[in-house]
């Protein structure tokens, strides 16, 4: 599995490391009650398809990534810096 | 029929031709008592202990595939009792005791080894959390055995102990623990439930499941509706997507988990070996080959195989350990699905729909579980309350703090 870091180029997954699913960039406010952390820090859609996450490229640029990939194929969609895709989506 | 000696040989004399099928093939029927989604190790225990201790024999296994077509034919067939944490610890000791009656429970050779399983350490740290783990194993009523580095030289002759990176200190010795016959305990608990007038349904995939008014009716299958006022979900491995069908998230995440089988060789590895520093352990079946694995590939799949790295660091680590496999030739290696919660323990508990129960997240620690794993789901489903040895396994734990860390490293997707 290789994964193109937009900084770097196409890199063997061995210099990322897997942080989990998306939703992580959805911090709760810090007052908002349990439920939403418990929502934000352990349930999980945990879809078997396309499915969004944080990986971290460890020994490269050092840039969080959100990928974009297939967990039923392996298939890397897209990759896209956490910090552009977030201005992307705030855009729209 | 029930199995003997006596019927091999009676049968060997008359050319095998009297075997009979070893369970029905029955068509689903319109209603059900209880209906259990999942015909793998744990589904198929569940439904066995709600027919034998329960009485429950108005009862289905709904399988989308064939009975034991998941994770218990692709596990690497370790039984162990060696955990340290109340809640844990009281479990895996009951389901070792069945485990050891499983045999003459079943009539059924599931081929339950208990050859002993050796954890290794390398530092004087690692001793004496393994010394204090050793404690709790006897604590519990189980075994253990804290070996030294000639201790464990008497054993394990063949290791490398010029390791200067982890060098071996010694290793804490499980005489109970050992292996089984993975798909032989699905097939067992099969013929032993069928017996008991369960209905093992296969091909049937759960497509839906009713709920009304915050209660559980049934569920929809390619083979037609089926009623029922209790379900259990038991389908480690997909039950993100079984529990969503009742509107339900779990706190699992999915991951992929490679395991390893060498050519058969003449008995060389007599014990189960675990080399945790190097994420690494060994044993080999009873038909030769070395069965190996590691550590999770790390990132979530469904895939039921994983990426180079992970073969890569498997086998260097197998190699730092014992040079001696190098010219064994690999056969075969596969992938198996693991339900991964944030702190690495399972859970089997009532869900917020009525009716509706849940036995997931076995992490990658569910072969050992199957028997106790199934008699708490079916203790659950028929009483409503938990089993007094599973009662920690809660849903909610993660919401209210009551985590069950075994590794003690958080309580976050990505740190088991």
């Amino acid at each position: 599995m290789r994964l193109t870091c937009p900084l770097c180029g196409p890199r063997d997954r061995r210099e990322f490391y897997y942080y989990g699913a998306a939703v992580y960039l959805d911090r709760p406010a810090a007052d908002a009650p349990p439920e939403a952390w418990d929502e934000y820090l352990h349930l999980r859609d945990n879809p078997a398809g396309v499915t969004q996450d944080l990986w971290y490229h460890e020994q490269g640029c050092g840039s969080w990534l959100k990928v974009t990939r297939n967990t039923v194929t392996h298939e890397i969609l897209a990759v896209d810096a956490v910090s552009a895709a977030d201005a992307a989506e705030e855009a729209r | 029929m029930r199995y003997s000696g006596w019927k091999v040989l009676a049968q060997g004399l008359r050319g095998n031709t009297g075997w009979a099928p070893a369970w029905r093939d029955p068509a689903p029927k319109a209603a059900y008592d209880a209906v259990i989604i999942g015909g793998g190790g744990h589904g198929l225990a569940t439904a066995y202990y709600l027919a034998k201790n329960h009485g429950l024999t108005n009862i289905a296994v709904l399988e989308k595939g064939y009975l034991g077509s998941g994770n218990i034919g692709r596990n690497t067939t370790i039984v162990r009792a060696n955990y340290f944490l109340p809640g844990n610890s009281e479990f895996y000791s009951h389901s070792l005791k069945l485990w050891e009656g499983l045999e003459a429970e079943l009539n059924y050779n599931v081929m339950h080894s208990q050859r002993g399983l050796i954890n290794l350490f390398h530092s004087d740290g690692q001793r004496d959390a393994f010394a204090r783990r050793g404690n709790a194993m006897i604590n519990q009523g189980d075994d253990a055995v804290l070996l030294d580095r000639e201790g464990v030289r008497e054993l394990l002759p063949y290791l490398d102990y010029d390791n200067t990176r982890f060098p071996i200190y010694g290793g804490l010795l499980h005489p109970r623990g050992g292996t089984a016959r993975h798909d032989a305990v699905a097939w067992g608990y099969a013929r032993a439930a069928d017996r008991r007038g369960v209905d093992l349904i296969q091909n049937c995939e759960v497509t839906g499941i009713d709920v009304v008014d915050g209660r559980v009716t049934g569920v929809q299958t390619t083979r037609g509706a089926i009623r029922a006022r209790k379900v259990g979900m038991v389908v480690a491995g997909r039950s993100s997507q079984v529990a969503a069908m009742a509107g339900l998230r779990l706190p699992i995440e999915s991951h992929v988990l490679q395991a390893f089988v060498t050519e058969g060789l003449k008995p060389v590895i007599d014990h189960v070996i675990s080399f945790g520093m190097g994420h690494f352990y060994i044993s080999q079946s009873d038909k030769g080959g070395l069965v190996f694995g590691g550590d999770l590939d790390f990132y979530a799949s469904y895939a039921a195989r994983g990426n180079l790295p992970m073969v890569e660091h498997v086998m260097e680590a197998g190699m730092t350990l014992m040079p001696m496999i190098g010219r064994a030739r690999v056969l075969r290696s596969w992938g198996g699905i693991m339900d991964m919660t944030p702190d690495g323990s399972p859970i089997i508990d009532r869900t917020p729909v009525a009716g509706l129960f849940v036995d997931a997240g076995w992490n990658y620690g569910g072969f050992k579980a199957v028997p106790a794993s199934g008699w708490c789901m079916a203790h659950l489903m028929a009483t409503g309350e938990s089993h007094p040895v599973a009662a920690r396994f809660r849903l909610d734990r993660f919401a209210t703090g009551h985590l069950l860390d075994e590794e003690g490293t958080g309580s976050q997707h990505n740190l088991h």
